[in-house]
């Protein structure tokens, strides 16, 4: 049918949003608001085929448009509204960046940013637009290290996760110091190891550094044996005091009561965490997406049936359902089964955000022009869906997809943390935090929240990047 | 009105109809029936049962019988005699544990909204009639700081401060010496004392939420021509903002009290446990644990019910306050 091209309609989708995306960029200006909502009429689509730069519409858009984008030569403000807005329109808008080159010929940088647009896919203009936002940009690159350090914990953590070590029980978190035993201030950093003593009074043992000893930190050193990935046998750590140090006290977030270093366990606990996000919105996304479909797609009773019990799950409190089904999964299950049946009851409750979404696009898309082209065209509905459809969608359901992610992370850590999900030997934030639950435990050794700090970036890049990916989803919304 | 009133009220009985079936389902989930480990854990505390004790109690609840005859009996007993079953391991009638606790719950909760209105609204206008002013941007932050931080770890943050800078116990909802006084005007302080953590914890969240609720709905408001009109003719910026453009933008605000209550039960069930507040939470926690069904039960069917009825009273709440909504439907 591409090949053809005796039916351009069929093709429109893409032609379409071009056109959206044209009268989008105007559209926060309210004088040319007129102009910004027949963008998405046909006769854009008859504009974009023909490919006439300078059509009514277009012109239209003139100036003012452009002046929104950076240039602002002769730009009288319309009204304190517009000129409110305008920051905005700057942020949001990929392509009038690029196009401020030289003032005085417009029409030409027109057809240069009409060409890169048209020529543009979808993905490379929700790419354009999500650079801008540079939050979730950074939030991004912050999270795909978090998981590239879960996939490399092994490497990355000092320690092995299990090794108990009587001699440093409840130590507090080492302190990295940049002087050597001389008191001289060097550009290497290094620790100092610890002496412990024991409180006349409360019996508690103390731990100091003594300033008299320095080892520093060495990188890429020889330690205790793993198995990458449980296959590769390996002793390299990235970092540590090396193999000839004979105290090895480099406790980042200090140990736990039976002296376990937290921060090899949080970067192995950042494994479970972090993966039952992605597992679980996998799961979530399955359900959503196949009923969210099918609700939005033959709408009638079917859609009833299943908004109604999106409506009820919804209207649920989470955690306490949660709780309930948790607790009906036998303590004896081993690790790999409490992970999935967790991951399972987290997504039963989470699809319903998704279908919704999924249900909603479907339900406007519908309508479109576009897609009662492809039925006239006699494509079957399968095409229609995936080809037609889908695409124009997908970004949106990433983006939620994102967001949900967060939720999933903090059920299971909720979950773990009230010791009803995963449980030892298991190694996730939440079971981590489950040692922080008594005020006094906190009181002695605060350092026993520290898991809590890397969920909370974790769940805040979630949210910004999610937010900065909804924003970019729809390249030509407002 | 009354016609929206009562075809609202039809629809939620089916809800309730399912969160009951539900709640049944979810106490039927742990293996063996409530009767055998009843028995196992009597037995263990060295007190034994009597076998004719046992039949009576099975016929009783109906085990051992098909799960609809089970159902009946467990839900005629909550409607017509508001019996819930007996807890196992309080050995008390389930009834008696739990409506001082759901008491306290729906009082949390409905201070915790309170507030969060309160201060949501204004901080809204505020940073909705100032975009992108240095306090706007302060306030976006904090909100974004507020649903990054989950509750519970804040709870247990704050309590720490708290203990380790100021030795204070903001455990609990009252102190030792108070817990079992009468009440007197001192407990009511003391009472003060340790809610404001609960309610600072959830109502950050809250707040968080609903101020960017009503940004966003005021901003799409403050831009249309009515507003410049109004602004030309003269009228001054207060008035102008809270007499229409806030009315309107009211409107979403509001329906949002019924996305905001189940979350808002759901984060104040982990927090309590935190706190160890005398609320549902803590009881529930307990209850799943030990596999205290007919109690777990109670408490999912009880919170459940609650949360529906919230919805209810905020969608009525929408109709009164927006005409469209009554006559549309």
């Amino acid at each position: 049918m591409r090949g053809g091209g005796d039916f351009d309609a069929v093709r429109s989708p893409s032609l379409f949003r071009e056109g959206r995306y044209i009268g989008a960029t105007v559209s926060p200006s309210p004088a040319h608001g007129a102009v910004g909502t027949s963008g998405r009429g046909p006769a854009n689509i008859v504009l974009r085929t023909t490919s006439e730069p300078m059509f009514a519409p277009r012109s239209g858009e003139g100036p003012h448009g452009r002046s929104a984008g950076g240039r602002g030569v002769g730009d009288a403000p319309m009204s304190s509204e517009s000129v409110v807005r305008q920051p905005e329109v700057a942020q949001q808008d990929p392509a009038a960046v690029p196009a401020a080159a030289p003032v005085g010929r417009p029409e030409i940088e027109d057809e240069v940013e009409d060409e890169r647009l048209t020529v543009a896919s979808q993905w490379q203009l929700v790419w354009w637009r999500f650079k801008k936002h540079r939050v979730a940009v950074a939030s991004g690159i912050l999270l795909g290290l978090f998981y590239l350090i879960a996939l490399f914990a092994e490497l990355v953590a000092p320690y092995d996760p299990g090794a108990i070590s009587a001699r440093y029980r409840y130590v507090q978190p080492t302190q990295v110091t940049f002087f050597d035993p001389d008191g001289e201030f060097t550009f290497w950093p290094g620790v100092n190891p610890l002496v412990s003593s024991r409180d006349p009074v409360t019996l508690r043992i103390t731990y100091v550094p003594d300033p008299d000893i320095w080892y520093p930190i060495q990188f890429l050193v020889q330690g205790s044996e793993y198995k990458l990935w449980g296959l590769i046998p390996m002793n390299v750590h990235l970092f540590g005091l090396g193999a000839e140090a004979p105290d090895q006290t480099l406790f980042l977030f200090g140990t736990d009561r039976l002296g376990r270093d937290v921060f090899t366990r949080v970067i192995y606990g950042a494994r479970l965490s972090l993966s039952i996000g992605l597992v679980g919105v996998t799961l979530s996304f399955i359900l959503g997406i196949a009923l969210g479909g099918i609700s939005g797609y033959y709408g009638g009773t079917i859609d009833l049936i299943v908004q109604r019990v999106i409506e009820f799950i919804r209207s649920m409190p989470q955690i306490p359902l949660w709780m309930a089904l948790a607790a009906a999964i036998p303590p004896k299950w081993p690790v790999e089964y409490t992970y999935f049946a967790i991951t399972l009851i987290l997504s039963l409750i989470g699809w319903t955000g998704l279908a919704r979404v999924v249900r909603g696009r479907f339900l406007s898309l519908r309508e479109e022009d576009f897609v009662l082209a492809a039925r006239l065209c006699g494509a079957r509905q399968p095409r229609i869906i995936f080809r037609h459809m889908l695409p124009s969608f997908s970004s949106h359901i990433i983006a939620s997809l994102t967001l949900a992610i967060p939720g999933t992370i903090l059920g299971e850590t909720a979950l773990s943390f009230l010791a009803l999900g995963l449980r030892e030997p298991a190694i996730s934030w939440g079971v981590l935090l489950q040692d922080a639950q008594n005020v006094q435990a906190v009181a002695l050794s605060p350092w026993l929240m520290l898991p809590a700090v890397p969920l909370i970036i974790t769940i805040m890049a979630f949210n910004f990047f999610g937010d900065g990916l909804r924003d970019a989803a729809d390249p030509y919304g407002k | 009105m009354l016609t929206y009133i009562i075809r609202r009220v039809l629809l939620a009985i089916p809800t309730l109809f399912a969160i009951s079936i539900l709640a049944f389902v979810i106490m039927q989930l742990p293996p063996g029936d409530f009767l055998t480990s009843y028995a196992a854990l009597l037995s263990q505390q060295g007190e034994g049962i009597a076998a004719e004790q046992l039949e009576l109690l099975r016929e009783a609840y109906g085990l051992g019988q098909p799960f609809y005859v089970q159902y009946w009996k467990w839900m005629s007993g909550i409607i017509l005699r508001g019996d819930f079953g007996v807890s196992m391991e309080w050995k008390l009638p389930v009834a008696d544990l739990i409506w001082h606790r759901l008491g306290w719950t729906l009082f949390l909760a409905a201070t915790t909204i309170l507030i969060g209105y309160v201060l949501a609204i204004p901080i809204g206008v505020y940073s909705a009639t100032h975009q992108y002013s240095w306090l706007d941007n302060l306030i976006n932050a904090w909100g974004f700081l507020g649903l990054g931080i989950p509750n519970f770890t804040m709870a247990l943050a704050v309590m720490w401060f708290a203990y380790a800078f100021f030795g204070w116990d903001l455990s609990g909802l009252f102190s030792d010496e108070f817990r079992n006084a009468p009440w007197s005007l001192s407990k009511v302080g003391d009472m003060l004392f340790h809610l404001w953590l609960p309610i600072l914890t959830l109502a950050w969240d809250e707040v968080a939420v609903l101020q960017r609720t009503m940004r966003a709905n005021l901003l799409d408001e403050i831009h249309k021509p009515y507003v410049t009109s109004a602004r030309a003719g003269g009228l001054d910026e207060t008035t102008l903002i809270w007499e229409y453009p806030v009315r309107v933008a009211l409107n979403p605000f509001v329906s949002a009290v019924g996305f905001a209550l189940p979350q808002l039960i759901s984060s104040a069930t982990l927090v309590s446990i935190v706190l160890s507040l005398p609320m549902t939470g803590p009881l529930f926690l307990t209850a799943l644990q030990s596999q205290d069904m007919y109690l777990a039960g109670a408490f999912v069917l009880l919170i459940g019910s609650l949360t529906i009825i919230g919805i209810l009273i905020s969608d009525i709440l929408l109709a009164w306050l927006d005409p469209r909504i009554r006559y549309s439907r």
